[in-house]
């Protein structure tokens, strides 16, 4: 927990992650994502409770635990007026790596993260993407078994993302990972667990698969008519089915959505509606659920029931 | 003690990145020489010693000195490096005494600069050099202890415009703890001898005494406690207010 005053930031979070998984933190900007993150590395404390890395408390082992970890802060703060490479020289040192170990991390971040060209260039005159990725380099230097990167991808373009993202999956195996973000389709790419926060409580921790079986999206079967077809007709018909619960349509887009009743399949009924009915369908597809919009109705719903 | 070499040896690095050691290098030695021969009459005087250059260090390092001090750590909290920092595997105490070596480590570098006085003042005549010794471990001693005091304040601010102002303020209190000026003020309520331990805390009465080559230990050993204390400050300031 941590009050800040008399605000509650992060109030009773508590989860445990194995080597291995690469856990998403979601939530709202003012969750308490940051503030979570930052107990975590030590660099505040809790205001009551714990954090252990790999067996270390921060509180009473902090220097040790700190060695077991990696960790990109908010931002990507780094030392603007250096170039990387002295740059990760002095996280190295810092960190115990020298010599022959040194060099070999270096050159292996670097490959990585393709810093190679900026190496001797002041870390203040690089694009926003270089930053993240120099702060990317300092967090993973040592190849820690814990990783804490908040919000790794933000500010870079979706090349970059994909990038870090790969670089996420490729490093997770054997390690703890825990990143922080609000782009959903982040936690899709690479968390093998999510977490969603808002107003500092877990509001749901599961596997970003069942997070989106929440959705009321999840086994809705959408179809894409062409612009002349008579939509409020389609629609009717399909009401009439049993399986069906509700259908949504869609103008602009000129689409209509067919919501389940209990979660039946419901697409080998409409599909053979469609055949029979002969609909003017560009496109039928089975809707896997929307991630956004799980994350509005949790995020949305608890922080209605905080105010009153 | 590696881990404090690094931080200092970073931070060193980051002062010959900016213009900010030049500058300070030049107007240190510009007004070093501007007081000495006009303010102080090193020729008129006609003797040969170094007393008219270092009777006015006090008043230089009252400006200079937080110059330097008020970047320590309100720019590290300013960027956000200081997070960093803080989550590398870092005592409070090893990032704190790091980064005043350096600003310390600077000064030394300045002071030495001022060798060609040195040099003249041993061309024109046949001066003590054992008390001008003693007078530059005296001037260093006491630019440590306006660091010290800078570094607490620059922890305990964001602005370094503000941590610079608080610092020539409380650098002055203290530089002029022994004199009316500041003394006066207490004089009217406090009972004697808490007035003469507020004398004792004056940096130019312990200056003064090095350097007229009097290295007595009493006076080095005050302002190795008065640094200590203050970096000892700045540690509990960092912790209760670095996330701010």
């Amino acid at each position: 927990m941590k009050t800040f005053g008399s605000r509650t930031a992060v109030d009773g979070i508590s989860f445990n992650v194995q080597p291995g998984e690469v856990l998403g933190f979601l939530g709202p900007n003012g969750a308490g994502k940051t503030t979570t993150m930052r107990m975590l590395a030590g660099f505040v404390a809790p205001t009551a409770g714990r954090a252990e890395i790999c067996g270390f408390s921060i509180d009473e082992h902090p220097v040790a635990a700190k060695q077991k970890l990696g960790y990109l802060p908010e931002g990507a703060p780094t030392y603007g007026e250096m170039t990387p490479g002295d740059f990760l020289r002095f996280i190295g040192e810092v960190r115990g790596l020298t010599g022959i170990d040194f060099r070999r991390r270096l050159t292996d971040v670097v490959e990585r993260l393709q810093l190679r060209d900026v190496l001797q260039q002041p870390i203040e005159t690089l694009s926003k993407g270089f930053r993240r990725r120099v702060g990317l380099a300092q967090a993973i230097l040592h190849d820690p078994p814990v990783l804490i990167l908040d919000e790794p991808t933000d500010g870079l373009d979706p090349n970059q993302k994909h990038e870090v993202r790969e670089l996420i999956q490729t490093m997770a195996p054997g390690k703890v990972i825990v990143i922080s973000t609000h782009i959903l389709e982040e936690v899709d790419a690479v968390c093998t667990r999510a977490i969603i926060i808002t107003n500092g409580r877990i509001v749901a921790d599961e596997k970003p698969a069942a997070l989106i079986r929440r959705s009321r999206y999840h086994n809705a079967v959408t179809l894409r008519l062409e612009l002349t077809a008579d939509l409020a007709a389609v629609a009717d018909d399909l009401r009439d089915l049993g399986e069906v619960r509700q259908v949504d349509v869609d103008e602009h887009a000129s689409t209509v959505t067919a919501f389940p009743r209990d979660g039946a399949h419901i697409l080998p009924v409409i599909s053979s509606l469609v055949a029979e009915r002969r609909w003017p369908v560009e496109q039928l597809h089975l809707e896997a659920g929307r991630l956004d919009e799980v994350f509005r109705s949790i995020t949305t719903a608890n922080s209605a029931a905080g105010t009153t | 003690m590696a881990v404090i070499r690094s931080i200092a040896r970073r931070e060193l690095r980051s002062y010959f990145a900016t213009p900010l050691a030049y500058v300070f290098i030049v107007i240190f030695l510009a007004l070093a020489g501007l007081f000495t021969f006009y303010l102080g009459g090193f020729y008129e005087r006609g003797q040969a010693d170094l007393a008219p250059f270092f009777n006015f260090h006090p008043w230089l390092y009252l400006f200079l000195v937080p110059a330097i001090a008020m970047r320590l750590w309100a720019e590290e909290r300013k960027s956000g490096s200081i997070e960093l920092l803080m989550t590398l595997p870092v005592t409070l105490w090893q990032a704190v005494l790091g980064k005043f070596l350096a600003a310390w480590l600077f000064i030394v570098v300045a002071l030495a600069l001022t060798f060609p006085i040195w040099i003249t003042v041993n061309y024109l005549g046949e001066p003590d050099n054992g008390v001008i010794v003693a007078a530059y471990i005296g001037s260093l001693l006491m630019a440590g202890g306006f660091l010290a005091i800078g570094s607490c304040i620059s922890a305990a601010n964001r602005n370094q415009v503000v941590a610079f102002i608080l610092t020539v303020v409380l650098c002055f209190l203290f530089m002029l703890a022994g004199f009316p000026l500041v003394l006066d003020f207490f004089s009217g309520w406090l009972p004697g001898p808490l007035l003469d331990a507020v004398a004792s805390l004056s940096f130019l009465t312990h200056y003064a005494a090095i350097s007229k080559g009097v290295l007595d230990l009493r006076d080095v050993l005050y302002f190795l406690l008065v640094i200590g204390v203050w970096l000892f400050a700045t540690t509990i300031v960092l912790d209760l207010k670095k996330a701010d």
